[in-house]
């Protein structure tokens, strides 16, 4: 775990490497190369970087347009824009229609801390699990997102991929084997399990070194795919654990807490907790500080654990 | 030969209007003053401009069209059933429970169409995708986009005309179907458009206007684009809403009205003396 990277490093090198041995790879971005780093992929293919410019509605079109004509449309853009801005389009062109275009939100949770509400995307994760045929994922580490874009490429359909600017530790090794649809057990434990992707991955696992310090097992599992969801593993902690904590940077409305819940709430009720932005729009503050803000940190899962425990 | 060649084209349009009436009044759904405004547009490219072939829909040198305006399924549908790509006695499911002829057209069930529309402002960004990706490939096939012109008060059109032009793509050509109504009012009463080819210009594209209803026209324009190499193409299509039926055409209020029976049977008779 010496380190921390930005996964957007790894979602742009293994792209350039997918572009250099297949020629429909294309990327689309709304003036979104520095912010998507894909600066490096303009050098090496300009003729495959298409800038729409700043219209993500337009960028959306573009993206089903390109897939139509049978390119592999990687369409990038800070994730407030790409899915607040652009949700019919993503919906009718490209869910709707099946077009194999892959999405790739950046900057997505509070990343952009300071910028304020209009530019965090705490919400995405929310409507965009709500539209059918749409696969929805959360890569943890650099790791975990060189091995989702490769999926992506190789899934024919529509995809979302979610990603952050913030620096993240690896929480996987080198031999891990992302699978969508698949949660990945980090830690076993039976006393309490927490379910979290993203950013707060690495955050569950640091909660988990402290409850076993105090003598609680915590199961983690890093749900990175949120649709389709891993029923299975859901069902297994609330049977084998009790006990349920989600972790999500994202609001509490309808993201990876409410997924977990209506899975938990209609096969076996257990407790739990929902940790996330409670339906608020951030105060100023940086990312970091928003996270510990509202308790998305070590500290802040630990306690929703222990209440759970009482 | 081309006198033969607009007879056919006449006989086809009436019969894609006479179809869309029946799906409409069996239906008690439907838009029959677009689905008319619309069909000598859609006879004169299916039946003598597209590059398509029903028996491989999804050939990859093929001309694309794109139906911006969905809301016109009836129109679109009964020319697609023309064209071959599927049964014509399926038009009689027009949005019966389970038909795969829904309100608005569904890429994924019908062959034949490219993407799925209904909210307006979708086709044109997609077709300006389609159009990068054959340059890409370095093909010589075309795409074109039929827009309402009430539909072009979205501003998603206007990201997309932006962009067909700085990327020079001669091998898109919109239509706008000028019937000058949408659904509450006349287009220049709700939000005005005009001067309408002028913003067109003023985007960078080539404008022409014709009469959307003469099919001589309509062929002579095909056969001359691109207009300019390096240029996206918009033909300002002048049409009336509801045409070849006198009691519907120019009417705001048929935008989506269903005839009654005695209006069905009007409204056909009109129909088959010009046919006739």
């Amino acid at each position: 775990m010496s380190g921390l990277y930005d996964c957007r490093d790894a979602f742009a090198s293994t792209l350039q490497e997918l572009a250099a041995s297949d020629p429909r790879v294309v990327v689309v971005v709304n003036d979104s190369v520095g912010s998507s780093k894909v600066g490096n992929f303009r050098k090496e293919f300009p003729e495959r970087l298409i800038n729409v410019g700043i219209a993500e509605q337009n960028m959306i079109g573009v993206g089903a347009g390109l897939a139509n004509g049978g390119k592999i449309p990687f369409v990038c853009g800070a994730s407030c824009f790409l899915t607040g801005r652009a949700l019919e389009q993503i919906k009718a062109d490209i869910a709707y229609s099946q077009a194999n275009v892959k999405l790739c939100g950046m900057s997505s949770g509070v990343a952009y801390g300071e910028l304020g509400p209009t530019h965090h995307s705490i919400e995405d994760l929310a409507w965009l699990r709500a539209i059918a045929n749409l696969t929805v994922i959360v890569p943890a580490d650099p790791i975990e997102t060189a091995q989702v874009i490769r999926a992506a490429h190789q899934f024919e359909g529509p995809i979302f991929v979610r990603l952050s600017r913030m620096p993240v530790p690896n929480v996987h090794d080198e031999n891990y084997k992302f699978e969508i649809g698949r949660a990945v057990q980090l830690r076993d434990g039976n006393d309490v399990t927490l379910i979290a992707n993203g950013t707060m991955v690495c955050r569950a696992l640091a909660a988990a070194d402290q409850l076993t310090a105090q003598g609680i097992a915590a199961r983690v599992l890093n749900m990175s795919t949120i649709r389709p969801l891993d029923r299975e593993a859901i069902i297994a902690a609330a049977k084998e654990t009790g006990k349920i904590v989600t972790i999500e940077e994202h609001t509490i409305y309808g993201g990876l807490g409410g997924a977990v819940a209506e899975v938990v709430a209609t096969t076996h009720p257990v407790p739990m907790r929902i940790l996330g932005f409670p339906g608020v729009f951030a105060p100023t503050g940086s990312a970091e500080w928003l996270l510990d803000h509202f308790g998305l940190n070590a500290a802040g899962i630990c306690q929703a654990a222990l209440e759970l425990m009482k | 030969m081309q006198e033969e060649t607009i007879a056919m084209l006449r006989a086809r349009a009436n019969q894609i209007r006479r179809s869309s009436l029946t799906m409409i009044h069996r239906a008690k759904l439907g838009h029959v003053g677009g689905d008319l405004s619309a069909a000598d547009i859609l006879a004169t490219l299916y039946f003598a401009v597209l590059s398509v072939d029903p028996a491989n829909p999804k050939s990859s040198t093929r001309d694309r069209f794109i139906m911006s305006k969905g809301h016109c399924s009836g129109a679109f549908y009964a020319t697609l059933a023309q064209a071959g790509f599927f049964p014509e006695e399926e038009l009689a499911t027009y949005m019966q429970p389970l038909s795969r002829l829904n309100g608005h057209p569904n890429c994924v069930k019908i062959p034949g169409v490219e993407t799925n529309t209904g909210p307006l402002g979708h086709g044109l960004p997609v077709a300006v995708g389609i159009s990068l990706a054959a340059k890409l490939d370095g093909l010589s096939s075309r795409t074109f986009v039929l827009t309402g012109d009430g539909e072009l008060q979205e501003g998603s059109n206007w990201e997309a005309a932006m962009s067909a032009a700085h990327y020079q793509l001669d091998n898109l050509t919109v239509i706008v179907d000028r019937n000058r109504l949408q659904q509450g009012d006349r287009t220049e009463n709700t939000v005005k458009l005009e001067p309408l080819a002028a913003k067109w210009r003023a985007f960078g594209w080539e404008v022409r206007e014709l009469d959307g209803h003469d099919h001589a026209a309509l062929l002579a324009t095909f056969a001359q684009l691109p207009f300019v190499a390096g240029r996206p193409t918009c033909l300002i299509a002048n049409t009336c809403k509801g045409q070849g039926v006198s009691f519907i055409q120019d009417q705001v209020g048929w935008h989506h009205r269903v005839p009654t029976d005695a209006e069905f049977a009007a409204a056909m008779l009109e129909l088959n003396e010009v046919l006739s």
